[in-house]
């Protein structure tokens, strides 16, 4: 039962990662009781369990996961929304209404309109069916304020950290509040601009180095780093 | 169009551009060098140059087309109307519309089409410049942009023609090669099933002759996967070094 690559290795489809006693995870796929990748990405054992962390990758709609998207068409009876996936994902006019929905008297631009950004959570969706949104939960809903960071969707998990230790030190250091969409779209909130823009320094530099250890440290380490220099411009702009 | 030459192969069995029988041309290889599309590649195979670009998997327009049970993949191999000596109309000719078929067929078998299913993957290859053997390069670019959009993957796919010149039995052939040549054999391969997915063949050989162009492509192949790998890793690699640092 041998592994061809350690930990952490960087593998590209086709490799071939172990044979034997294994069970196929992620981005991986089984052949004659072989385990082969099938995207790029870094290798990870956990147990028995093979798994590839890709680096290249789009998001495709799980249940249950809060994503953010962007309102393309208002229909008769409700509004498609891109979510980033091959799939339109379809919010119904009954869920955002909290009373009963009349199409004559109605009029859903009115509450959504095309462009507007919402934080929903997914429903129901299937191989045969487009993905189905809610809003009807706190913390869901349209975007009022803030601003938008795009990543890679598979690069989410790193975002957050071991045990939220990622985030939690963004949160922290900039003093923003983060809302992240699991379609790799992230919502950022913070008092100042200029805090937004730090978050958002700090998540695109997670997105480009996400293969590498140690990241935790150096995301702080940075954000210390670039708070120093905001504090030192705002006094010289002073004297 | 250029007059033929005398000899293709020189008596000490050296090829006009300097080459030994079975040595492959020079390859330079990018991933990720269009910021537009969801994944990339361009490739350099000796006078080469090919760019190829994918989009997907998106909704499939027109809506028809699309299919219950899988992913539909298209191809569209094009060259630019300066690929050539002679300005090549930029309509899309016979010889274009089955190239792009031949490198749908194979890139087909290394997709998982099935895993979504409703939905369409678009693949241009873009010929800039033109020297023969440009499905092969077409193919070895197109399954590396492919990797590059996190499509998922069976394995990559690579190619690489050999054909007989002057009696002679030749790797990669160029574009002289090709028009003046007695054989031309292109070969696209998945390197860890040794599968061959497109096998073309225009010309005449023996049965002895094609066995040995045919081995002699499938080695050629194994040598421009090594380099296909290593261009998709290039960039992660570098930030790794970077940040190791």
């Amino acid at each position: 039962m041998p592994t061809f690559f350690e930990r952490r290795q960087l593998v590209t489809p086709g490799d071939l990662i172990a044979e034997g006693a294994y069970i196929a995870g992620e981005n991986t796929y089984v052949e004659d009781n072989k385990i082969y990748a099938s995207r790029i990405g870094i290798v990870d054992y956990e147990n028995k369990k093979v798994t590839v962390v890709a680096l290249r990758a789009f998001y495709i709609p799980r249940v249950e996961d809060i994503v953010i998207g962007t309102v393309t068409e208002v229909g008769f009876n409700g509004w498609t929304v891109d979510i980033n996936a091959p799939y339109q994902a379809l919010l119904r006019a009954s869920d955002v209404l909290s009373r009963p929905f009349k199409p004559q008297k109605d009029d859903l631009s009115q509450v959504l309109n095309v462009g507007d950004l919402i934080v929903a959570k997914i429903i129901a969706y299937d191989r045969a069916h487009d993905p189905q949104l809610t809003v009807g939960e706190p913390g869901l809903g349209k975007i009022t304020r803030g601003q938008i960071v795009k990543i890679t969707p598979t690069k989410i998990p790193r975002v957050i950290g071991r045990k939220g230790s990622m985030i939690s030190t963004i949160k922290q250091e900039t003093g923003c509040q983060i809302i992240l969409g699991l379609n790799g779209t992230i919502l950022i909130t913070g008092k100042t601009s200029e805090e937004e823009e730090l978050a958002m320094m700090a998540i695109l530099k997670i997105d480009k180095e996400s293969h590498t250890s140690g990241l935790t440290d150096r995301i702080a380490q940075m954000l210390k780093e670039e708070k120093k220099k905001m504090e030192e411009n705002k006094n010289e702009s002073k004297t | 169009m250029s007059q033929k030459p005398e000899k293709l192969i020189d008596k000490k069995g050296i090829r006009l551009d300097g080459r030994k029988p079975d040595e492959l041309r020079s390859i330079k290889i990018e991933v990720g060098v269009l910021s537009n599309a969801d994944g990339s590649a361009y490739i350099e195979q000796g006078k080469n140059k090919i760019l190829a670009a994918v989009y997907g998997p998106r909704e499939l327009h027109p809506k028809h087309l699309a299919l219950s049970d899988r992913m539909v993949l298209r191809c569209r191999y094009h060259m630019a109307p300066f690929s050539v000596q002679e300005r090549k109309s930029p309509a899309p000719s016979r010889r274009e519309i089955e190239l792009s078929k031949v490198i749908r067929e194979s890139l087909e078998p290394a997709i998982f089409l099935e895993y979504y299913p409703r939905t369409g993957i678009d693949v241009f290859v873009e010929v800039l410049q033109a020297d023969g053997s440009t499905r092969c390069a077409s193919i070895t670019a197109a399954s590396l942009a492919l990797a590059d959009a996190g499509i998922p993957m069976k394995d990559l796919v690579v190619a690489c023609s050999a054909g007989k010149v002057d009696g002679t039995i030749v790797l990669d052939l160029m574009d002289t090669e090709d028009k003046m040549g007695e054989a031309d054999l292109p070969v696209a391969l998945m390197p860890n099933f040794n599968a061959v997915t497109l096998l073309q063949m225009d010309g005449k050989l023996t049965l002895e002759e094609f066995e040995n162009a045919l081995n002699l492509a499938i080695e050629g192949c194994k040598k421009i996967y090594a380099m296909q790998k290593e261009a998709l890793k290039a960039k992660y690699v570098s930030v790794k070094e970077e940040a190791d640092e």
